[in-house]
Formats: structure tokens, C-alpha cells, sequence
């Protein structure tokens, strides 16, 4: 996407998320998940909790935990600390602001969320176990999406964080299981179920078609992504003298 | 030529209105806009900038309008209050990505010119981490410059900044407003802006309330009613003397004691001592009660 993305937002974005503090943060869920994977493939005996560990913790928790720190970061760290007004004092299009930061953000979460589950989940079942590309494949979805809807939730409100927690833990963590229908617009069962069509784990809990998945990923993508952009448009600086 | 239109410019915040229907035309040269703090002057350069959309009223910056116009920054520069910047890149980096941003034909080129005019060759490959609040300023301003813009807008630009470099800051300014391009800065400080050659605006509580060259504002400044607390062994006969003179215009007893407002500052203080010893009373104190920015730029606001 050449009109998309800007060379120099992406070396900027990468810099400052890589330099500050927070890297170290990244790296935590992700060095948990595989050392629990070889405790486990070390001393487990039943065959299945590969899957539910995997699929559970690491889709629920590593993931979506390592993309909310990431994905909110890149762009609402400079808003909050009000450096985001050098970028936008500049003729650069606000779409490839909000583009350029996503892909530093999916990037950075594939290389500390997405490959380690890869990696959780070789140490367990076999680099080349369906249970292994499954996931990875689920998990470069989900980094997208998430980082997606982090993004747009980091232009919309100071409060990203808390507001993605939230919506972690009720929407994905209580309703998407509980309620039926909710899974439509999950980030988790859409990355659940490309997982599935490659490793077929009932363990997984996927809900949905593979079909249903990727139409509806590419819609909520493109959507958070766009209305993140709308946004970015309208920034204001508000407030004193 | 390029300028900047205002015409009944108004912004609010639910019910708070930050900027009061402003109409003002700013070309080419440096104007200054001075107000107390919170006065709406950081306002009005976000709604030049177009980070801000005006609720009422029309804005033009060379003729197009600012608000969702990124584009428009091909020919403006900014320069925000606030202090953060990447401050993890050098001073060069910061500048030559800038001019990257802007689509330069040699940005690093660009960025060093940009880094001279602000004085700042020898610190720029230092982290921005380790300037100096001013050296931060001059970085901020070498950013602004870099695309060589038609406007300029500057926010408090001289905070943090020694006098010899507001000097030279000015300096500069005014070589680049002499250039044709329309530079207009804040400040809330008089004698920041004191070098100014061209046009200051005052705005005061969200209204333009003055507008004039630095002299113009200066004498209106000092030549408006001064308020004095006067306390003395007998206010009352203090007061019926001092009401006669010329350069007294009104007189008033108060617990705190004799409020009197001078239209003559001058003659005032040069008879108050010769009176009091006259009529044999005792002077223990003269304050002047009036002397805050705030209430000179009040004052502004009322006439």
C-alpha cells in the first residue's frame, strides 16, 4: 500500500515505541507463555492442554494483552504528551499516519505475540503440527485486527487503555463465550476459527466458518482504521491561553 | 500576499467562550499577540493552524481555509507551546525527518540551513533529550522554518529562552518578516515583545482589545487612570486636599485606606510628598493597587 504507509512515520514510530520502557513490558507476556509451554510439555500428561492453554491463554490473554500495550503506544503516547502536533503540522495525509503506526504496531506484536505463541506452540505439539501454523496463522490475524482497534481507540479516547481492558475482559472474555451472536464481533473468534481451519481443535472453541472469519476481519480492519483516520482529521488542541 | 483573514472569529467550549468574535487581517512582517494568560491567544493560533474548527466566523490562511487542511502546511510553519518533541532523536534527525515529512528535494540540506538560522550546528547531533528548555525552543523553530513557509506561527516562542537569545530569536524573526512572510507570535510579557516592529494585537478575556505598534500600546498602558492605596495619620483631610489637584481624579475612603486614582501618574507622584507636608500628615504608605498585567490589559478591555 505505497499511498498508505510513510517511510519516515514507520522509522519514527519505531524508534520511539522501541526506546521507551514499555519494550521491556512486551516481552513479559511472551517470555511467560513459552516458558509455561516447556514447564508443561515437560510435566503434563493428558494430550490436551496444549490447545486449551494455547487457545486460551495465549489467544486471550498474551495476544490481545501484548497488542493493547503496543497498539495503544504508538500513537496515543505521542497524543497524550502532545509531540503527535510535529507530525500533523506537516502536509502528511492523517491516513498515513494512522496506516504507518498500525503496521509498526501489528509488526511489533507479531514479533513478541504472534511468533512466540508460534514458538509456545511448537515446544509443545512440533514446528510443523497443525496446532503450530494454526496458530501462528491465527495469531498474525489477530495481531492485525487488534492492533487495528487499539490504534483507532487511542485517537478516540486519552483513556485507550482502560478502555481496551475493558473491552477485553467483558466483551471478549465474558460475552463472546456467553452469549451467542457476540462472537460475530469478536476479535478472538475471528482469529479462533483461521486457527481452527488449519488445526482443527474442537479445544480451540472456534465458533465461526473460516468464510465468515476473514469477511468480517477485513471489515472491522478497515473500519477501525478508517474511522481512526476520520478522527485524526479532526484533532484539536484544546485548552489555555 | 499572503495573510491571515479573522472575521467575527468565535470559539466556545460548552459555555466557556475561549475566543470572542475576533476580526483581525495579519500580513506580511511580525505581529505580536499579547494577552495575560488564558486570555484565548494559544486559541487563536491553533484556529490559524487548524487545530481548531471556529464555531463562528470565517478564517483564511493565504486565502484557503486551515481546519482539515494538512496541506495548508506546505506554507505554514508552526511552532506549539508545548515542550515535547521526539526526544529521542538529535537535533538534526528531528529537523531532516521534518523536512522529509514535507517532501523536501534535499532535507538534510534543508534541515542544516534550518539549524544554522537558529544557532544550534554545534548541539545538533546531541540527543534532544539533553537540550536546554531554549535550545529545545530554537530546535522547534529550526522544524518550523525548514520548508521555508509563507507563515509562521509561533506559541510563546521565547520561554526558556536568556535574553540574548530572545535578542536573537527577534533578530531572526524580523529578517524573515522582512522577507515578506507573515510571522505572528504570542506572549504574555510586554517587554518580550517590546522589539517588535510591526503590529501588536492584545487580546484580552477571548476579545481583541487593543491594537497598535509597541509605543501605541505602551502609552495606552501607562496612560490610563493609575489606582494608589494611600495611608497616612488623616485620610480624610489627605483626601480633601489631594481632590484638588489636577492630577487626582477621584478620591475614596476605604477600611484599607485612601484609594486614589491618578490620571497624572507623573504629576501625582511628584505632588503627593509636597502635599502631605504641607498640610502637616504624616505619609506611611503608597501602593499601587492596579499595577498586574492583568488589570493594565482590564483596563484595555474596558476603554
Amino acid at each position: 500500500m505505497p499511498g498508505l504507509v510513510n517511510g519516515v512515520i514507520l522509522r519514527l514510530t519505531f524508534r520511539a515505541t522501541m526506546g521507551r520502557r514499555r519494550a521491556l513490558l512486551f516481552a513479559l507476556p511472551a517470555i511467560i507463555l513459552i516458558a509455561v509451554a516447556a514447564v508443561l510439555t515437560a510435566t503434563a500428561k493428558s494430550g490436551s492442554w496444549q490447545a486449551e492453554f494455547l487457545g486460551d491463554f495465549g489467544f486471550s490473554v498474551v495476544l490481545p494483552l501484548t497488542s493493547l500495550i503496543i497498539g495503544t503506544s504508538v500513537l496515543g503516547a505521542e497524543i497524550d504528551d502532545g509531540s503527535i502536533v510535529h507530525l500533523l503540522a506537516t502536509p502528511v495525509p492523517r491516513a498515513q499516519v494512522v496506516v504507518s503506526k498500525f503496521a509498526v504496531a501489528a509488526a511489533l506484536t507479531i514479533a513478541f505475540g504472534a511468533v512466540p505463541e508460534y514458538l509456545a506452540a511448537a515446544i509443545a505439539k512440533g514446528p510443523a503440527s497443525g496446532l503450530a501454523v494454526g496458530l501462528l496463522a491465527g495469531a498474525l490475524v489477530a495481531s492485525v485486527i487488534y492492533n487495528a482497534v487499539f490504534v483507532m481507540l487511542s485517537v478516540l479516547t486519552t483513556r485507550a487503555i482502560a478502555v481496551g481492558l475493558l473491552y477485553l475482559v467483558v466483551w471478549e472474555g465474558l460475552l463472546a463465550n456467553l452469549v451467542p451472536g457476540v462472537g460475530l464481533l469478536s476479535v478472538s473468534q475471528y482469529s479462533l476459527s483461521v486457527a481452527d481451519s488449519i488445526a482443527h481443535y474442537p479445544a480451540l472453541h472456534a465458533h465461526l466458518t473460516l468464510g465468515t472469519a476473514v469477511v468480517l476481519a477485513v471489515i472491522v480492519t478497515a473500519g477501525a482504521l478508517a474511522i481512526g483516520t476520520r478522527r485524526l482529521a479532526r484533532f484539536s488542541i484544546t485548552g489555555d491561553a | 500576499m499572503t495573510s491571515i483573514e479573522l472575521r467575527g472569529v468565535t470559539r466556545w467550549y460548552g459555555n466557556v467562550v475561549a475566543v470572542n468574535d475576533i476580526t483581525m487581517s495579519i500580513g506580511a512582517g511580525v505581529t505580536g499577540l499579547l494577552g495575560p494568560n488564558g486570555a484565548g491567544k494559544s486559541t487563536v493560533l491553533h484556529l490559524i493552524a487548524g487545530f481548531l474548527a471556529p464555531s463562528r466566523g470565517e478564517l483564511t490562511v493565504a486565502g484557503e481555509r486551515s481546519w482539515r487542511n494538512p496541506g495548508l502546511f506546505r506554507k505554514v510553519g508552526l511552532v506549539p507551546e508545548r515542550d515535547s518533541v521526539y526526544s529521542f532523536l538529535t537535533g538534526a534527525e528531528f529537523v531532516a525527518a521534518t523536512a522529509q515529512l514535507h517532501k523536501l528535494a534535499s532535507p538534510r540540506a534543508a534541515a542544516a540551513r534550518a539549524i544554522a538560522m537558529v544557532e544550534l550546528t554545534e548541539a545538533q547531533d546531541r540527543r534532544i533529550s539533553t537540550y536546554s528548555k531554549g535550545m529545545r525552543q530554537r530546535i522547534k523553530v529550526a522544524a518550523a522554518l525548514v520548508h521555508d513557509p509563507e507563515v509562521v506561527l509561533l506559541d510563546e516562542p521565547f520561554n526558556g529562552m536568556d535574553p540574548r537569545q530572545r535578542l536573537h530569536m527577534m533578530d531572526l524573526l524580523h529578517d524573515q518578516g522582512a522577507r515578506g512572510r507573515v510571522i505572528l507570535l504570542s506572549s504574555h510579557v510586554l517587554e518580550e515583545v517590546e522589539r517588535l516592529s510591526g503590529t501588536i494585537q492584545v487580546i484580552v478575556g477571548g476579545r481583541l482589545a487593543a491594537s497598535g505598534d509597541f509605543r501605541a500600546i505602551r502609552r495606552l498602558m501607562t496612560s490610563r487612570p493609575h489606582v494608589f492605596l494611600v495611608r497616612s495619620s488623616d485620610d480624610r483631610r489627605l483626601g480633601a486636599a489631594l481632590i484638588g489637584s489636577p492630577a487626582v481624579s477621584g478620591v475614596e475612603l476605604t477600611p484599607r485606606g485612601l484609594q486614589v486614582r491618578a490620571a497624572d501618574y507623573g504629576t501625582f507622584a511628584r505632588q503627593i510628598a509636597v502635599l502631605t507636608r504641607d498640610c502637616g500628615i504624616r505619609l506611611r504608605e503608597v501602593l499601587p493597587a492596579d499595577e498586574s498585567l492583568e488589570s493594565v490589559f482590564a483596563y484595555l478591555l474596558a476603554s
